[in-house]
């Protein structure tokens, strides 16, 4: 005992959860923000709030019973030997995807206030000239909405990073750097979650672990400054 | 481009549209009815009703009650206190300082930061306050440290109803001679009614669903708390501990809990939803 710690097998594992997350989540909503503003009848709507609302709702030790029962064992009998290797399913791709549908919700709120925000004469104008509705879509909307989403996307990167009981319950905790996504990982939450209990058994400890809060913490924060004030900036000149 | 093209484009992406929302409905279907296929076989009466007797977290008798009633204990007490705290700011916002734009925004932007600040981070910031003060585990820091976390949404939720009241309100019972507190609690608060029923029932959702931020602060007990002083249980913990059990029947029984938990939050959203309707009748338009 030095009492000398080190993050960065956390930090990366963190990274990597995160990204995942985001790549699935992030298609999934912005497609489905466009179908659900511009295509959908009004009933689909009408379905999908609720749906999207439970889901918002659902704590996260649910998303990680799930992702125990579902994800894991899907990712250990399918995707490992998929790739050729044998695995026991906890690993970064199963936080990944966990995270992912705990975030979707999240981020397609506010894609939806996005794309509700842009006026409706741009639309009518630009299929006026002839175009097509996919292509006011491709040329005018994606366009005009990217500040929101972008910041979208971000709120979502941010609420991955600091989620933890889920994450926690299918990522494998083990201390080692990452090198791939199906290996186990052991992000910056967990890390906190799993020692809070020794934190007063060994010398300096707990500041390492409150270091490791306070990363978290001021990368949240910053993530948050900047999509909010994308947001207010979006809605200041619509 | 041709015009073929063009339609052909737009059906392709048409298409992986409709697909990207089933796909987030799929998974709300999927996660509800892996839980109660996995979980409502080992739901019983004596599972809600008893506390857990010698053995339990080896496969003997007993039940969750300690759980699921520190649960709502802990949620209510928080929720109450959020509330006591939420509706006096949320007012304040949107009556006196309504001339003070820069303010106002400054103030929601800042709430919306905390409302994206992570449990966990609640959580060990409660637990050093706890150190601070030489407190043990307990039933009341866990209550303060979910009050800390379900403030800024409390506020927000409130917030973002007393925006549409139109502006014409405030202005005529100013004009009738009422001072604005006067305005605050009898006009706006009831206007606000069902705005205000949501956004205590979704932060009372939060905070009976949140495992990070009670696992420093309240820890965990067998027994029921008789006292604010006292260590607590928790459904999302036992949920989560009895996972971590190799046994079997403890892990049939982490099942079980989170069936409890999640009819519970789906009650909760229900009733949210058809009293946001019924108050609906009583507002000026």
């Amino acid at each position: 005992m030095s009492g000398q710690f080190g993050m960065y097998p956390f930090i990366i594992s963190s990274l990597w959860v995160t990204v995942i997350a985001l790549l699935l989540a992030g298609p999934v909503c912005l497609l489905s923000a466009i179908h659900l503003t511009q295509y959908a009848r009004p009933i689909v709507l009408r379905i999908m709030h609720p749906v999207i609302d439970i889901l918002a709702g659902i704590p996260s030790v649910i998303f990680g019973v799930w992702g125990v029962l579902a994800i894991v064992p899907f990712v250990g009998d399918h995707i490992g030997p998929l790739f050729g290797k044998s695995i026991t399913g906890y690993s970064i791709l199963s936080g990944g995807l966990v995270l992912a549908v705990m975030i979707i919700p999240f981020i397609l709120n506010i894609l939806i206030e996005v794309f509700r925000t842009i006026p409706e004469e741009l639309t009518e104008v630009t299929l006026s000239l002839g175009a097509t509705h996919w292509m006011v879509i491709k040329h005018v909307l994606l366009r005009k909405a990217f500040p929101g989403i972008i910041s979208a996307f971000s709120l979502g990167l941010s609420r991955a990073f600091g989620e933890t009981i889920a994450v926690l319950m299918v990522v494998g905790n083990v201390t080692r750097i990452p090198t791939g996504a199906l290996q186990p990982g052991y992000p910056l939450p967990a890390l906190i979650a799993n020692n809070y209990g020794e934190m007063l058994s060994i010398p300096r400890y707990d500041s390492a672990l409150m270091l490791a809060a306070l990363v978290l913490l001021v990368i949240v924060i910053l993530f948050n400054i900047i999509s909010r004030w994308l947001i207010f900036r979006v809605e200041r000149n619509t | 481009m041709k015009l073929g093209v063009r339609k052909a484009e737009e059906l392709f992406f048409r298409v992986v549209m409709f697909l990207a929302t089933t796909v987030i409905l799929l998974a709300l279907l999927m996660i509800i009815f892996t839980i109660l296929h996995k979980g409502l076989a080992a739901v019983s009466w004596k599972m809600i009703s008893q506390l857990p007797k010698g053995g339990f977290y080896f496969g003997k008798e007993g039940g969750i009650l300690n759980a699921i009633l520190g649960s709502i204990y802990l949620a209510s007490g928080a929720s109450i206190l959020a509330i006591l705290f939420g509706l006096p700011v949320a007012l304040y916002i949107n009556i006196h300082l309504h001339k003070n734009k820069r303010l106002v925004t400054a103030i929601r932007f800042m709430l919306d930061v905390m409302w994206g600040i992570p449990s966990i981070v609640y959580g060990a910031f409660g637990f050093t306050v706890m150190l601070f003060f030489g407190m043990r585990s307990s039933l009341l820091a866990g209550m303060l440290t979910v009050t800390l976390f379900i403030i800024p949404i409390m506020i927000r939720s409130i917030d973002e109803v007393m925006k549409t009241v139109p502006k014409g309100l405030l202005e005529s019972t100013l004009s009738l001679g009422s001072t604005k507190s006067e305005t605050a609690y009898r006009v706006y608060f009831k206007q606000c009614i069902s705005g205000v029923t949501t956004a205590l029932l979704l932060s009372f959702g939060r905070a009976i669903g949140d495992a990070a931020s009670v696992l420093f602060t309240t820890g965990y007990t067998d027994n029921l708390p008789t006292s604010l002083s006292e260590p607590t249980a928790t459904l999302p913990l036992a949920i989560f501990f009895q996972l971590s059990s190799p046994i079997a029947e403890v892990k049939e029984r982490a099942y079980a809990s989170a069936v409890i938990l999640t009819v519970i939050i789906l009650i909760i959203s229900l009733v949210s939803r058809v009293s946001a309707r019924k108050y609906l009748k009583h507002k000026i338009k």
